[in-house]
């Protein structure tokens, strides 16, 4: 069973790797709405010191969001997504896979980069620290939560705009536990409360996004 | 199945509920119309003015029932939800998705009431308190509920889908709720309590059930009133459909 999860890694990385733009995509409209939000509230450093973790989790809920659009959506088109759920192999596996690659390719580039923008807003040494763990923490926690909503708009018009309205509102949690950690360690308050709660949301969408969203491609794909 | 046990499947099919809907709507009309008609003049002629709040505070009267209904409609739509997917019946799909639009309605209307009671007492029309941000967040479930049912054209899928939504919503539900109710105490602190059940007058508690209640057969008789629509609109090449008197001109 791990061999068949391997395998669709290894197959969702090396296409997204000939079609590198959809990662840089991603990555970038992460660096833009970071950079963006300076430019429309000011430069004060107090300020920004102070925004920091809202701008960066809303960034990071946004450019995750975006890239789910083509979790299934091109496998769908070609029918390989059938197939897949066709062979023995347990669907739950499948998803497992594909978000996994999924986080590989959006979320941890981004969680990597953070820190670096981070510079940008004036936030210190730990808390910088705190923003990349909470983000590696945070991100899988979207990808399998946002593959449901992925799987449910498969192939539908304008799931695009679906996607957005159907995902936001479960992301709720992972943002306030994600920002909060970091808000947490800029006023010394100690993140780790934060980063225990934001542990188990992902643990706990671990075990249930998958299920729920091999029923969505069941009948998506129907 | 032995004989003592009514055979609540009959009602599954939409032919025969339909017919029992029809039949239902009338009473919880006028049930609707006696409840409400005499929760309004509880709360405005016979409740007395609060002591600290004035003649503003009547505004509970509307608006904590439509709370409750926010809450209950979307857990009602979830339980129809398990069951379409368990039971594989039809009309529990076309029950969920006639009452989202009142859940909506009324999570709106709690918001909205919500506002106005909130301008006079505390002097604003909105705060980040955790009850209206989580009803906020049930808002907009509601409307990614209904537009998920209108984005897909196959009514079959369009049912699945939106059950699944609905399970995963109603589980959801509990953690944003705690995590917002967290958010907020850890960023403004409890300034706000409005736990005044406990020192509410009888006369004021139960109007509010009066009203809840009127609430109640509001929903039904209209939901009750929509899933008609939807079964004729879903049935309308079926042999029963094209029998029923009152479609036969």
């Amino acid at each position: 069973m791990f061999r068949i999860f391997l395998a669709i890694v290894q197959r969702d990385l090396t296409l997204a790797l000939r079609r590198r733009s959809d990662i840089f995509s991603a990555l970038f409209f992460f660096i833009i709405v970071v950079s963006l939000f300076p430019l429309g509230i000011g430069p004060e450093l107090d300020t920004l010191r102070q925004i920091a973790p809202g701008v960066f989790w809303v960034a990071a809920l946004l450019a995750s969001m975006l890239a789910l659009e083509k979790l299934f959506a091109v496998d769908f088109e070609d029918g390989t997504l059938e197939q897949m759920l066709l062979t023995p192999q347990p669907d739950f596996i499948l998803v497992l896979g594909k978000v996994f690659a999924h986080w590989l390719v959006t979320g941890v580039p981004l969680a990597l980069l953070a820190p670096l923008l981070g510079l940008q807003y004036d936030l210190a040494a730990e808390p910088l620290w705190t923003l990349m763990l909470t983000l590696l923490l945070g991100t899988p926690a979207l990808s399998l939560i946002g593959a449901i909503g992925a799987a449910l708009t498969l192939g539908l018009r304008g799931s695009g705009v679906l996607v957005p309205l159907l995902v936001l509102p479960l992301y709720i949690p992972v943002l306030i536990f994600g920002a909060g950690a970091v808000e947490a360690n800029v006023s010394g308050l100690g993140a780790a409360g934060h980063l225990y709660m934001l542990s188990a949301i992902l643990l706990l969408s671990l075990v249930a996004a998958p299920i729920a969203t091999a029923a969505a491609l069941r009948i998506s794909a129907e | 199945m032995n004989n003592s046990t009514i055979n609540w499947f009959k009602y599954s099919s939409p032919a025969s509920f339909y017919p029992l809907a029809g039949r239902l709507i009338p009473w919880f009309t006028a049930i609707t119309v006696i409840l409400i008609g005499v929760g309004l003049f509880l709360s405005f002629f016979v409740a007395p003015t609060d002591y600290k709040q004035g003649e503003g505070y009547r505004i509970i009267f509307v608006h904590v029932p439509a709370a409750w209904m926010s809450m209950f409609i979307y857990l009602i739509m979830a339980f129809w939800a398990a069951m379409g997917l368990i039971f594989n019946t039809r009309l529990s799909a076309m029950m969920s998705q006639a009452l989202a639009p009142t859940g909506a309605m009324f999570t709106f209307l709690a918001l909205w009431t919500g506002a106005f009671w909130g301008k006079p007492m505390w002097g604003t029309w909105w705060v980040w308190d955790a009850r209206l941000t989580s009803e906020l967040i049930l808002f907009f479930l509601y409307i990614g509920f209904i537009a998920l049912q209108g984005a897909i054209d196959d009514t079959r899928r369009a049912d699945k889908a939106g059950a699944l939504l609905l399970l995963v919503g109603v589980v959801n539900i509990p953690i944003i709720y705690f995590s917002v109710k967290w958010w907020n105490t850890l960023h403004q602190g409890a300034s706000i309590s409005m736990s005044t059940g406990s020192s509410m007058a009888s006369i004021m508690l139960n109007t509010m059930l009066i009203m809840a209640l009127g609430f109640w057969a509001y929903t039904i008789a209209v939901a009750l009133s929509r899933v008609r629509s939807i079964i004729l609109e879903r049935e309308k090449d079926s042999q029963w459909v094209r029998e029923l008197p009152e479609l036969k001109q």
